[in-house]
């Protein structure tokens, strides 16, 4: 089971025949995962020269011909959005994209483009979407993961490496993890991820990371209050960690959404709604781990 | 990217969007010709810097004086304001106890205010729209209103299918009372508002207060805007409106080195790579006790040229008494960072304590360069670990 993707995933990749798109794909299929080709326009008819996969001018194309279900982008940030226009158009069901640095208001359009359509979007400027032993779709690690229970949703990359560790570390391993990134205006945000997870019995207990900025955690805190903790609900256990206690506020803190601008958008003001819903709120990021197994022995 | 309000007011003034006449002075004398110049019974000079807060703001040399927005009825006025203002230290709000420094005036005509009210446009997360947020409430900062009257914000989103619309004006318009002749300068206005929204791919542009005249004309009296610094390659001309004395020199020189660095006021220095982990490690360094000096996001391909840099930026803030290396390696490989911690360290001589932290791909390659250096460099096993250790060796040099 797990969420998003599975072993029957076939993955196609944007921006194909450049560094970061080769190396990512390379390490996609030295991890197990089905990658069926790619996308550069102008190099359409082609092989990849080191990858020796189909490359496409179109993702229309590319998807017609080897049946992708999911699209990874490695675009340069001018022309992400364009990248995820196109895989919107050609009805990818799952759209992920790396790309950091996407003008907010070519995120605007993007979502927009996203109502009504056939697509889910993981990111921008996020590590990506994993389930262990199966499919890796992104620039994380693989060698870290294992196979298991805890489901983990993060607006951070190397902060969600952390969480896999030490869940890795306790013996209970993942399900699947999916880095929804650090832009402002994105595409799944946590409420998105959480349903998937609550509904997959293979996810037993979830990590869920979030940092200043926004309040998609406190919506995210309610939503596990009704949907997950409420009787008759699910009741899976949730950690939850807030990234930026000590950020001072009106500053970036390097992700674009990463900003505290007023009211409930502190690291502190999070925490306490998700304590005050039911989660179990880690006091540090290295106590991820031993919150979940806390957590689980009830 | 955050820019001067007279450079602004120029901007907006291309759109269509209704500002007053002024000029931006850097002496006392170019102040004194830009109010003759302006004429009218009375002129307003406005110091400039990169907060909010200035009318209320006192300076540092003159704390029972008046603030950084003068109202002057003559040329000589003016020019007596300017020297009063020009390279003094003008504390405010938003400027924090050390303030800023004014390098130049705006020197602007005067107005016959009816009404104040507040206007701004910026994305909302929420609804993934250009928003535009007005309140009746001028003049005050929009978080208050938010905060004592929700009641009096009021909120128009634009779909960017459809863009802005008559309609978006009106409910706006009819929400702040505006009447007639008014309602219509309101949507020139806004309208002009959107379009430069969009066209200077702009984070923020809060207008406040927005002034409706004795005439019925609806004016911006202030305006600030911030930028996309993600769309900033496409705005090349924007960019050199970038004022490098409103920042803080450690980040400047960071920004060139094209590394995320935010000055802090703690003791421990911070290099990881990740935004995330990155604030995860200044709160832990917190939660054991100490305090972190930066932020400090090295990325994803730090090679020793980089991690180089990074030191420096790091170690010339004084108040730095020892350094946390966290890394989880995924992109980023532990054994160039080794490397590059290793000539680093070399270098620049380090002197503080440095504690090293690394995780992820090719962690024992890294470590092994790390062990074989010979330099004093302390290994940490995990997170808590490390703070512990940075923590212990700040706290020892005490």
């Amino acid at each position: 089971m797990a969420v998003l993707v599975n072993e029957q995933t076939k993955v196609m990749t944007q921006g194909f025949t450049g560094a970061q798109g080769t190396f990512h794909a390379g390490q996609g299929i030295a991890y197990g995962s089905r990658y069926v080709g790619g996308v550069t326009p102008g190099k359409g008819g082609t092989l990849h020269p080191e990858l020796n996969l189909p490359v496409f001018d179109t993702v229309a194309e590319c998807r017609a011909a080897t049946d992708a279900d999911a699209s990874v982008i490695y675009v340069p940030a001018p022309f992400a959005a364009d990248a995820i226009l196109e895989a919107i158009d050609a009805e990818v069901p799952l759209i992920v994209c790396i790309t950091e640095g996407i003008p907010v208001l070519d995120m605007v359009r993007v979502k927009r483009a996203l109502d009504g359509s056939r697509s889910r979007l993981v990111g921008p400027n996020c590590p990506g979407v994993i389930t262990p032993d199966a499919c890796k779709i992104g620039i994380m690690p693989g060698h870290i993961h294992r196979r298991g229970s805890v489901g983990i949703v993060s607006r951070s990359g190397t902060l969600t490496y952390e969480a896999v560790a030490q869940t890795t570390a306790a013996g209970l391993g993942q399900s699947s993890c999916v880095g929804i990134g650090g832009d402002p205006v994105k595409g799944m945000d946590f409420i998105e991820v959480l349903e998937l997870f609550l509904a997959d019995p293979e996810t037993r207990s979830i990590v869920m990371i979030g940092e200043i900025g926004g309040q998609s955690e406190i919506q995210a805190a309610e939503y596990l209050k009704r949907e997950n903790f409420a009787p008759g609900g699910p009741r899976k256990p949730v950690v939850g960690f807030i990234a930026g206690a000590t950020a001072p506020p009106g500053r970036r803190m390097g992700h674009a959404g990463a900003v505290i601008s007023g009211g409930r958008d502190t690291a502190a003001a999070k925490m306490e709604a998700m304590a005050a819903c039911g989660i179990h709120v880690a006091d540090s990021p290295a106590a991820l781990g031993s919150t979940m197994v806390r957590a689980l022995r009830g | 990217m955050n820019i001067h309000e007279y450079q602004a007011k120029e901007l907006l003034r291309r759109y269509g969007v209704a500002v007053l006449d002024g000029h931006v002075a850097r002496t006392p004398e170019e102040a004194e010709a830009a109010a003759a110049g302006l004429g009218g019974p009375v002129t307003v000079v406005k110091a400039q810097i990169h907060a909010g807060g200035r009318g209320a703001g006192r300076f540092a040399d003159d704390p029972d004086g008046k603030g950084g927005v003068r109202l002057a009825k003559s040329p000589a006025e003016a020019k007596a304001a300017a020297a009063a203002m020009l390279g003094h230290i003008l504390v405010t709000k938003q400027t924090g106890p050390a303030g800023k420094v004014v390098n130049q005036v705006y020197v602007e005509a005067g107005c016959d205010i009816g009404r104040e009210l507040y206007l701004s446009l910026l994305i909302d997360r929420d609804t993934a729209r250009l928003t535009i947020i007005a309140s009746t409430e001028g003049g005050m900062e929009i978080e208050e209103v938010a905060a004592n009257h929700p009641e009096r914000i009021l909120r128009a989103a634009i779909d960017p299918a459809s863009g802005v619309s008559g309609f978006h004006c009106r409910k706006l318009g009819f929400g702040l009372g505006l009447k007639g002749a008014q309602l219509r300068s309101f949507e020139t206005f806004v309208t002009a508002m959107v379009r430069a929204f969009h066209e200077m791919d702009c984070a923020i542009i809060e207008v406040n207060p927005l002034v409706v005249t004795k005439a019925g004309e609806v004016v911006a009296l202030d305006a600030k805007i911030s930028f996309d610094d993600n769309a900033l390659y496409r705005h090349k001309d924007l960019e050199a409106l970038r004022d490098d004395t409103e920042m803080d020199p450690k980040e400047l020189d960071a920004a060139r080195h094209d590394l995320n660095y935010v000055a802090l006021d703690g003791e421990i220095g911070c290099m990881v790579n990740g935004a995330g982990l990155a604030m995860a490690t200044m709160d832990i360094i917190k939660l054991y006790g100490s305090s972190p000096a930066n932020f400090l996001d090295v990325g994803g391909t730090a090679n020793a040229a980089r991690v180089t840099e990074a030191f420096r930026i790091i170690t010339s803030d004084a108040n730095v008494k020892a350094i946390l290396v966290n890394i989880f390696g995924g992109i980023a490989k532990c054994d160039m960072i080794a490397e590059g911690i290793v000539a680093a360290t070399r270098t620049l001589h380090l002197t503080v304590p440095l504690v090293v932290r690394l995780e992820g791909t090719n962690v024992e390659l890294g470590k092994k360069i790390l062990a074989e250096s010979g330099l004093a460099i302390i290994p940490a096993e995990n997170l808590a670990d490390a703070a512990q250790k940075a923590v212990a060796a700040v706290k020892g040099a005490a």
